[in-house]
């Protein structure tokens, strides 16, 4: 049996390597060159008789598959290497820094899609009007609110991950039952839950609450209550993956740790609060912090059900947004609330991060 | 008096285990107590709208919760979604509507979930088995791009993609939902994906390059079939976000790319008490995810607990 020797990447001859260079750099002159037509077409000032943008998005793809074949003739087995991130590379860059970046634009204008002038840059406008809203920073004080309500369901969580860890019967079951409301769509719990559970005259809970003797049960007039039913429901759905995480974190943990602690005599609690707890702790850090970066994006179930109310009580920053889109079409102003919004939350997960990352489990 | 000593002991110690053996079983019936307390909270919800489906008026008025006890199960409900037994085989508006965004929302979750799962396994195997460095970036820097994509929230992108697929004829298209939804579940599927390519040995590779494979026949012929349980966590975990996703497909869908979450929502906003046809929307709504949560669970948690927890 023979050795058969490596294939050698290592040497590409000049005239391949020339011919990817020039293969990546005629690609990106032709999707130069259709942007730029494009661009006269939509000004009106070189009529082409183009109706949308999707030449550019050809020419883009056609870009990114010459980009690959370029970079495979010119460096060989390198670039087959980074064939693997490129498509994922280029497809984040184009859906996700693209638009944001675009976003940005649009922020600084006043448009509105009802009006029929279209859009007019009126540069820090919109950002004066932004300090001012009222409405505003009564969502973002509801965010607050929402986000400090993680440390509750982190709390239920971990007492669900400590009863599927006790010695029980048929952990399995108990597992998927639990696991059940994470399935489910926020905006079908909107209704299941939201709409006919805690419906005043026959819902069940209202029921129930007349049982215990409230006379008029109504789960969406006070300010407090509305906010918790909506949190509550939030949490029933997204309560699961907190568990699930806690109770991956409690089974990978070393047992003797635990059996030494009974040895020593250590009751429950302290067995809980000594060894269990801070040895918990880098997964519960991450658990919450992923449950907050989750929480941040909290709209479906507040659109659906209260649209904000009562009174702006229930609102979070994205329902607040989507009703600036949907019911007053302020395109302009809407989308510097929410890059406004991005820098803060941007800001505070950075900061979170970098106070938090000695406790937490490896991510990246 | 040694005797009656020994005894007096032996009745002490045997009361010591008793009280022991006591505060065992109280604290496993607690334990059991709190399992069952839970699964109630859990699973009423569901029961609710499963049996609602099958009310008629006066049941809902009079609050009636258990089938053929205080209510006779009525297909009421299912007929006016035309999904009862007497009129499945009949011509239905109602059902070809559902139908058709129960079969919008299939294809949404399936595409973007094969498409994120794809392209994201490729960048996590590149991720952990390459050095790579794009301008200042490093592998580590890489992975974080990708991930940090999670905190985006949708409301930033919402106008932007609804300007830009306005442009692009995208709108009300399920092309232009799978795209987004793919960018919305990519960062879940790298991290999992990253995960589970770490756990194979490097040496699996080094092997299959002294046979003379290259980087890609390496990748397909040798490690994708053993990175498959991490692909399906992963796909299942994306086909739940996506199936389940409600702001885009509201914003960015008007007739014909109308996806389940969005027939729901509006539905809800006409109130009429039509509690049966409504529940039985969402009994249809929510069951295949059900399905999949029972039966593929153990991918779920795999899926969800990726790259978080090392034991």
């Amino acid at each position: 049996m023979a050795l058969t020797e490596s294939p050698s990447y290592g040497a590409i001859s000049r005239r391949r390597k020339d011919g990817g260079r020039a293969l990546i750099a005629a690609a990106s002159v032709l999707f130069l060159a259709v942007g730029l037509l494009q661009a006269l077409n939509s000004a009106g000032i070189l009529p082409l008789g183009l109706k949308d943008w999707r030449p550019t998005l050809y020419a883009y793809l056609l870009w990114a598959v010459a980009l690959g074949v370029g970079m495979v003739m010119a460096r060989g087995e390198a670039g087959l290497k980074a064939l693997f991130i490129l498509p994922a590379a280029l497809f984040t860059v184009a859906m996700a820094i693209f638009p944001t970046l675009f976003g940005l634009s649009i922020a600084f204008t006043d448009w509105n899609l009802a009006s029929l002038t279209g859009q007019k840059f009126n540069g820090f406008d919109n950002l004066v009007q932004l300090v001012r809203d009222p409405f505003y920073w009564n969502a973002m004080r509801n965010m607050v609110i929402y986000v400090l309500f993680v440390l509750v369901e982190y709390a239920v969580a971990f007492g669900l991950a400590l009863l599927l860890n006790a010695e029980i019967r048929a952990r399995k079951f108990w597992r998927v039952v639990f696991l059940i409301p994470l399935m489910l769509s926020p905006v079908a719990v909107s209704w299941m839950v939201g709409k006919s559970m805690l419906e005043y005259r026959f819902g069940p809970v209202a029921r129930f609450a007349r049982w215990l003797g409230f006379n008029n049960p109504s789960f969406f007039t006070d300010p407090w209550v509305a906010r918790l039913w909506i949190e509550a429901m939030d949490a029933w759905v997204s309560i699961p993956f907190v568990m699930i995480l806690l109770l991956a974190g409690l089974q990978a943990m070393p047992k003797e740790v635990i059996e030494a602690a009974k040895v020593d005599g250590a009751s429950p609690w302290q067995r809980f609060w000594q060894v269990i707890f801070p040895l918990m702790l880098p997964v519960s850090i991450t658990a919450i912090v992923l449950r907050i970066i989750f929480k941040l994006k909290l709209a479906d179930i507040i659109i659906t059900v209260t649209s904000g109310g009562p009174g702006g009580a229930t609102d979070s920053v994205s329902s607040f947004i989507y009703r600036e889109y949907r019911d007053r079409s302020n395109v302009g102003y809407g989308t510097m609330l929410a890059m406004f919004y991005l820098v803060l939350i941007v800001i505070f997960i950075t900061l979170l991060l970098k106070f938090l990352r000695r406790h937490m489990q490896r991510m990246t | 008096m040694a005797a009656e000593a020994t005894l007096s002991a032996a009745t002490a110690a045997d009361a010591g285990a008793g009280a022991r053996r006591l505060k065992h079983i109280a604290g496993k019936v607690g334990i059991y107590a709190a399992l069952v307390a839970w699964a109630f909270v859990s699973l009423f919800p569901v029961y609710w709208t499963i049996t609602t489906s099958m009310k008629v008026a006066k049941d809902v008025q009079l609050g009636h919760l258990i089938p053929w006890v205080d209510f006779q199960p009525n297909w009421l409900g299912w007929r006016s979604l035309g999904l009862s037994p007497d009129t499945i085989g009949q011509v239905s508006t109602v059902r070809d509507e559902f139908l058709g965004r129960f079969l919008n929302s299939v294809y949404t979750a399936f595409g973007a979930s094969f498409l994120a799962v794809l392209i994201g396994s490729l960048a996590a195997y590149g991720l952990s088995r390459f050095q790579y460095k794009f301008l200042w970036m490093k592998n580590q820097d890489l992975s974080f791009f990708f991930l940090s994509q999670l905190i985006l929230p949708p409301v930033v992108l919402a106008l932007p993609f609804l300007v830009l697929y306005r442009e692009l004829a995208l709108l009300d298209s399920i092309i232009g939902l799978v795209l987004l939804y793919t960018l919305t579940v990519l960062p879940i599927v790298i991290w999992i994906m990253k995960d589970q390519f770490d756990t194979i040995p490097i040496e699996l590779d080094e092997a299959a390059q002294v046979d003379g494979l290259g980087p890609w026949g390496t990748f397909f012929r040798i490690i994708l079939p053993m990175a498959l349980p991490g692909m399906v966590a992963a796909f299942i975990l994306s086909l739940i976000l996506c199936w389940n996703e409600y702001f885009f497909a509201a914003l960015l869908t008007g007739s014909s790319a109308k996806t389940l979450p969005v027939m729901v929502a509006s539905q809800t906003g006409s109130q009429g008490i039509n509690w049966w046809s409504m529940a039985a929307l969402s009994t249809a709504a929510i069951a295949p995810l059900v399905v999949v949560g029972v039966l593929l669970e153990r991918y779920i948690i795999r899926g969800l607990t990726a790259g978080s927890v090392k034991g």
